[in-house]
């Protein structure tokens, strides 16, 4: 299982589905959140895997 | 998904364009398109002195990194209005941009900390005035507004630059298309000329998505305040975001149809120019134009004894 945070919330996930379909499953849209893995940012494309620790970020924010 | 320049994985897919890139190739592709929007709405050339409005978010100092990199005379302006939110909002905004300035050798900051030069900070003031009474967005505006033109008039930069980027350009767009604010619809544009004494402003980053500038600050290293300002929670602003980023999930691109061809439409004629000259004048106590005879709207926020006229606080990185 790996792990999704999304400012105080958090999800277990199973390993293999893509960062997309994890981001609708939690109603947020993908268009207003980007996924970050070991500080580094991930395309919503890629699979999760398992012990992956995953920080979605929300990209609305003061300029 | 692998970048299409070199087959690397990717970071981003940007499903509007269908390109999807490496972070190498991502931080190459970022400031060609700040720069193609300069060029294209004629914001300014490298012969100009731009300020840059920088508030410690990811698309100010986004814009400011990329106009240093892309070696355009771009000094920054912070504006500390003074907002705490119960963790230190302003603060935190000035200590991510004195960061992001230990990296930029040579980086000149401007500051103007309102609550030093008028006696209050923006929160006090707009709840003394019946402007601010239940949100203080549109006191903290005009203070920015103001404070903005000055700093840029007092110091001579040729134009102001802003972080507004297309999410915002399209919010604003929505609700003023819903309220028909046909007045607001004509000004509305990626670059307002100079007007008596009221700098020219520019909005280099008004093309791309919040989400591209987000990953951008991300991938280039930039630590920026990732709260929002304590009084935007709940905004109608945030409300049409989150409408318009709905309708991007379904219709990839969507967002920058509804602006690109709004700016079609208004080159056409389609909005009615304001038919009445508005004319200015220059405020009694500070001087700054103004729509009406007399004291300036900026100028009475304030109590009698506290209107100032203040020198900015300059900060140069070594």
């Amino acid at each position: 299982m790996a792990k999704l945070i999304h400012r105080t919330q958090e999800w277990e996930v199973k390993a293999g589905i893509t960062i997309r379909d994890v981001i609708l499953k939690t109603g947020l849209n993908p268009e207003a959140v980007l996924a970050v893995r070991d500080g580094q940012l991930i395309n919503n494309d890629t699979k999760v895997q398992d012990s992956d620790i995953i920080r979605l970020i929300d990209v609305v924010s003061g300029g | 998904m692998k970048c299409r320049k070199c087959g690397h994985e990717a970071v981003l897919n940007m499903r509007r364009h269908k390109l999807a890139l490496c972070a190498t190739h991502y931080l190459e592709w970022f400031p060609q398109q700040v720069e193609r929007t300069i060029g294209k709405y004629k914001m300014f050339t490298r012969d100009d002195k731009v300020l840059v409005a920088v508030s410690g978010g990811k698309d100010s100092l986004a814009l400011w990194d990329v106009l240093l990199n892309l070696d355009y005379h771009a000094e920054g302006l912070y504006i500390g209005l003074g907002i705490d939110g119960g963790f230190g909002y302003s603060d935190l905004s000035l200590e991510k941009i004195k960061e992001f300035m230990t990296t930029r050798p040579g980086a000149v900051l401007h500051k103007v900390d309102i609550r030093q030069a008028y006696g209050e900070s923006m929160s006090q003031v707009a709840a003394r005035k019946h402007r601010g009474r239940g949100k203080p967005c549109a006191v903290c505006g005009l203070i920015k507004r103001y404070v903005m033109n000055r700093v840029a008039s007092e110091n001579n930069f040729d134009v102001l630059a802003t972080g507004h980027n297309l999410d915002d350009e399209v919010a604003v767009l929505l609700g003023n298309t819903l309220h028909w604010q046909t007045g607001y619809l004509a000004r509305q544009a990626p670059v307002l000329e100079e007007v008596d004494g009221l700098a020219r402003k520019v909005k280099p980053l008004c093309r791309l998505y919040e989400r591209e500038i987000a990953a951008y600050a991300i991938v280039k290293g930039i630590d920026y305040i990732y709260e929002e300002c304590p009084h935007a929670v709940g905004s109608t602003t945030n409300r049409y975001k989150e409408l318009l980023n709905r309708l991007e999930l379904d219709s990839p691109g969507a967002k920058l149809q509804f602006y690109i061809t709004f700016l079609k439409a208004k080159e056409q004629g389609f909005f009615q120019k304001a038919t009445e000259q508005v004319i200015l004048h220059a405020c009694e106590n500070c001087g700054q134009p103004t729509t009406a005879p007399g004291i300036c709207t900026f100028c009475r926020l304030w109590r009698p004894a506290q209107n100032q006229v203040e020198p900015d606080a300059q900060d140069q990185s070594s």
